[in-house]
């Protein structure tokens, strides 16, 4: 959005993993035409057509597919010239919610990778992957990864930027839109950045442009060529220094994971309302094995467990429990929230959506632990397993290992008859 | 049924058989006292299913038979009646109660409905019934209070020759407590039972005035429901109390307790508890305390960066090398208030293993209690984070 549309596309780039990516560990994430891609997603008879997002009050076109975007059509273009423009324009209006929770899966498998991610919008993040290349390869191979990731289980694309700096890093995503990665190696920087126009810098608007071009300075490598002192008269000493610096391919911000987040959830609508008590059970299980995976992902620990119940006439009913301590522990999770569940005493319910929540969290690491006299007990071992379980589904995928009661029927039954 | 008796010896026994009753009883005459009149003697009895009081006292002017009036009423009226003597008298389905020109009519229940009590077994010993309520008290403040997991809520007992022994864990601390006892027959079986450490707790300390107390176990070794009961003599009155006993498996526990110390530290019982409850003050609940040891210095602080942060220092003889560690200071408070003397030892291994306490030889206060190395409280650290 914005200001990539400044950049020149390159052609061919995407899907291009060659470079040298040793020292580029910043990436930058950016969803494909993200709020038409969502609505897209739900509609496949939309798919290959125009489709644009927005409308509302103020009339302007919020978001546009690819397709849209051949015709011309931009973001914040209002949609009655967009509509000149394209006469069988599909416009939807907007679904924010849709887009919020779309953001938080987008968010979470790119914090599956490292805690240290810093979105910017609801459609774009900066990840510094240095600390997870002994877990997870190289930063080519990370980006590829959560390419495939967001592709497979999310059904949307984006298009990912690595680079050595954040500032690198977001003009070679916008450079390999769309659904495509490119990687700019530490010494290529200056190549790539050079070339381009001043106002793709960070810092540069209509405002400062101005004055940059009057100078005659049209390109980063006229910024770069120029001398300080000409720039500060333009425009002021802290402008100057920092576009200097961007200019030379330097960028010395580092990337700000917000605030610890406020909860993980999970939930799930069924396809047909779950009756049985077991059924509901086995649905809270494999829902507390994704939150316990996110939260000792992002390395947390969390003291309130949540369930979220929907029935059939849509009401809907939420239990929360806070805990003597904080857990990453499925088990605790699945344990605390089955209990919730018992709790409710329904009567012949009929469950339409089950939701698994954790929230009042804090670093795993900051958390003291009460030893148990039996420290070899159930808990420890439960912690270890867990890990082993994490580990395993990292490597091999999500089907490698799960708790026996969630495969499918049929692989429970088969399972005895292939022993070995 | 009829009889007539002192004011503050009906009140005594109503009071003390009333312990039994449940506050919510599943069957409406459990919330009854049951009173029974043959010769002279009254007997005044509750019962909960589980536990159950009964206590004998002398009455005059008496005509046998037997009434079941609610316990609660029947306390607080005994309790508030003025010092005259008192007569109480059935009539149908009324009991009278007069005192001086207070006069009272309360209605009865069904006595053929009111269960039978479970009857007193086997003698088994006796010990100081003082000593074992201090003892119970000592021990019962480890037990667990999670009914989940049944075999921690309870308070181990074994008896073997003449040492019983007192043992209790919810698995974040573990007390020991043994004492002599007289054993019924020298030739006794040894036996282990476990017990609910609540209505322990009540009934040693319901009894710890007697003279000395009687400990009663059905056998143990057969099938069936275990019942332990103890008998004395409150205010000159016989008291029995029955427990069910509660049917799981206490841990091996005696593994547990560390037979070797890297270093040890002598502590003022009394001045660190203070300054615990003080440093804890900054900290949230079940948030741990730290404490450095080190040579004659401990240095205690709770709290962080977040939340406020308390720091205390107390002289302390210590021997070993530095050693700092953690616990919920409910814990540590615990154990400091069970200790008989005036001064803690503490024993470490390491700072992510079992710490003992126990009170410091020939420094006991509390007197009779003979022998303080009879006494063991071990506590399991907090790992601190980093």
């Amino acid at each position: 959005m914005g200001r990539s549309a400044d950049v020149p596309r390159a052609a061919g780039a995407a899907g291009a993993v060659e470079g040298d990516d040793s020292g580029c560990p910043i990436l930058h994430v950016d969803m494909d035409a993200f709020y038409a891609s969502v609505e897209i997603r739900r509609r496949p008879d939309l798919r290959g057509k125009p489709v644009v997002v927005g409308g509302g009050v103020r009339g302007v076109v919020a978001a546009a597919s690819y397709e849209a975007r051949r015709y011309g059509i931009r973001s914040a273009m209002p949609m009655g010239q967009a509509l000149r423009l394209c006469r069988h324009l599909v416009v939807l209006p907007l679904d924010r919610a849709a887009y919020a929770d779309a953001s938080a899966a987008v968010m979470g498998i790119l914090r599956d990778v490292t805690p240290l991610v810093e979105p910017l919008s609801l459609d774009e993040a900066f990840l510094d992957v240095s600390g997870a290349l002994r877990l997870h390869g190289r930063p080519a191979a990370i980006a590829a990864g959560i390419r495939a990731r967001i592709a497979e289980e999310l059904a949307l694309t984006c298009s990912v930027g690595v680079a050595p700096t954040k500032f690198v890093a977001k003009l070679a995503s916008a450079r390999c839109k769309p659904d495509g990665m490119l990687v700019v190696p530490a010494d290529g920087v200056l190549d790539f950045v050079r070339p381009l126009p001043v106002t793709v810098l960070w810092g540069v608007g209509a405002r400062t442009a101005e004055p940059l071009h009057r100078l005659g300075v049209r390109t980063v490598a006229d910024l770069a060529d120029t001398p300080l002192d000409t720039l500060q008269r333009a425009v002021g000493a802290a402008v100057a220094a920092h576009l200097h610096t961007l200019a030379s391919g330097r960028d010395p911000r580092s990337v700000e994971p917000h605030e610890v987040e406020k909860s993980v959830s999970a939930d799930h609508t069924n396809d047909v309302d779950l009756t049985e008590e077991a059924d509901v059970r086995r649905e809270l299980l494999r829902l507390a094995g994704e939150v316990g995976r996110r939260v000792r992902g992002r390395s947390l620990a969390a003291r309130t467990v949540g369930i979220k119940i929907r029935f059939a006439d849509f009401k809907t009913v939420t239990r929360v429990r806070t805990l003597p301590t904080w857990t990453d522990s499925t088990t605790t999770i699945y344990d605390t929230a089955a209990d919730l569940y018992r709790s409710l005493r329904l009567d012949r319910p009929r469950v339409r959506l089950v939701g698994v929540k954790c929230e009042n969290f804090r670093d795993a690491g900051d958390v003291p632990e009460q030893l148990t006299l039996d420290a070899v007990g159930h808990t420890a071992v439960a912690g270890g397993v867990e890990r082993a379980i994490d580990a395993a589904r990292a490597r091999f995928g999500a089907g490698a290992v799960d708790y026996g009661t969630l495969l499918p029927i049929s692989t429970q039954i088969d399972a005895p008859r292939h022993p070995r | 049924m009829k009889f007539r008796v002192e004011r503050d010896a009906l009140a005594d026994a109503v009071a003390w058989a009333a312990r039994s009753l449940s506050a919510r009883p599943t069957i409406p005459v459990l919330a009854g006292l049951l009173l029974s009149v043959t010769d002279d003697l009254l007997s005044v009895s509750g019962f909960d299913l589980e536990a159950s009081t009964e206590v004998d006292l002398e009455v005059a002017a008496a005509t046998a038979g037997q009434a079941l009036v609610s316990g609660r009423l029947l306390a607080e009226i005994s309790r508030a009646l003025p010092p005259h003597p008192v007569d109480v008298t059935v009539d149908g389905s009324r009991l009278t109660i007069s005192c001086g020109s207070a006069r009272f009519t309360l209605p009865t229940m069904p006595v053929e409905d009111y269960p039978k009590l479970p009857s007193m077994p086997r003698t088994a010993g006796t010990v100081d019934s003082s000593e074992f309520a201090t003892a119970v008290a000592q021990v019962a403040v480890a037990a667990g209070r999670d009914d989940t997991l049944p075999m921690l809520t309870g308070v181990r007992l074994e008896i073997e020759g003449d040492r019983l022994t007192l043992a209790a864990t919810d698995r974040y601390r573990l007390a020991v407590r043994e004492l002599a006892w007289r054993p019924d027959a020298s030739d006794a079986a040894a036996a282990q039972v476990l017990v609910p450490a609540r209505t322990l707790a009540d009934a040693a300390k319901s009894l710890s005035t007697s003279e000395t107390m009687t400990i009663a176990l059905s056998s143990t070794g057969g099938t069936g429901e275990g019942i332990i009961g103890f008998s004395g003599s409150t205010s000159g009155r016989a008291s029995r109390a029955t427990t069910r006993l509660l049917d799981a498996t206490f841990p091996a526990y005696r593994s547990l307790l560390p037979t070797e110390w890297s270093s040890t530290a002598e502590v003022a019982v009394g001045p660190l508890v203070e300054a615990v409850k003080r440093v804890a003050l900054v900290a949230d609940r079940n948030a741990p305390v730290r404490l450095e040891f080190d040579d004659g210095a401990l240095g205690l602080s709770a709290g962080g960066e977040d939340e406020g942060r308390a720091e205390e220092q107390l002289e302390i003889d210590y021997e070993g090398d530095a050693i700092t560690t953690a616990f919920n200071p409910q814990f540590l408070l615990d154990g400091l208030g069970a200790l008989p003397s005036s001064t803690a030892r503490l024993l470490f291994t390491s700072s992510n293993k079992p710490v003992v306490l126990r009170p410091t030889e020939g420094g006991s206060e509390a007197g009779a209690s003979g022998d303080s190395t009879d006494y063991t409280y071990l506590i399991m650290p907090v790992r601190l984070p980093g």
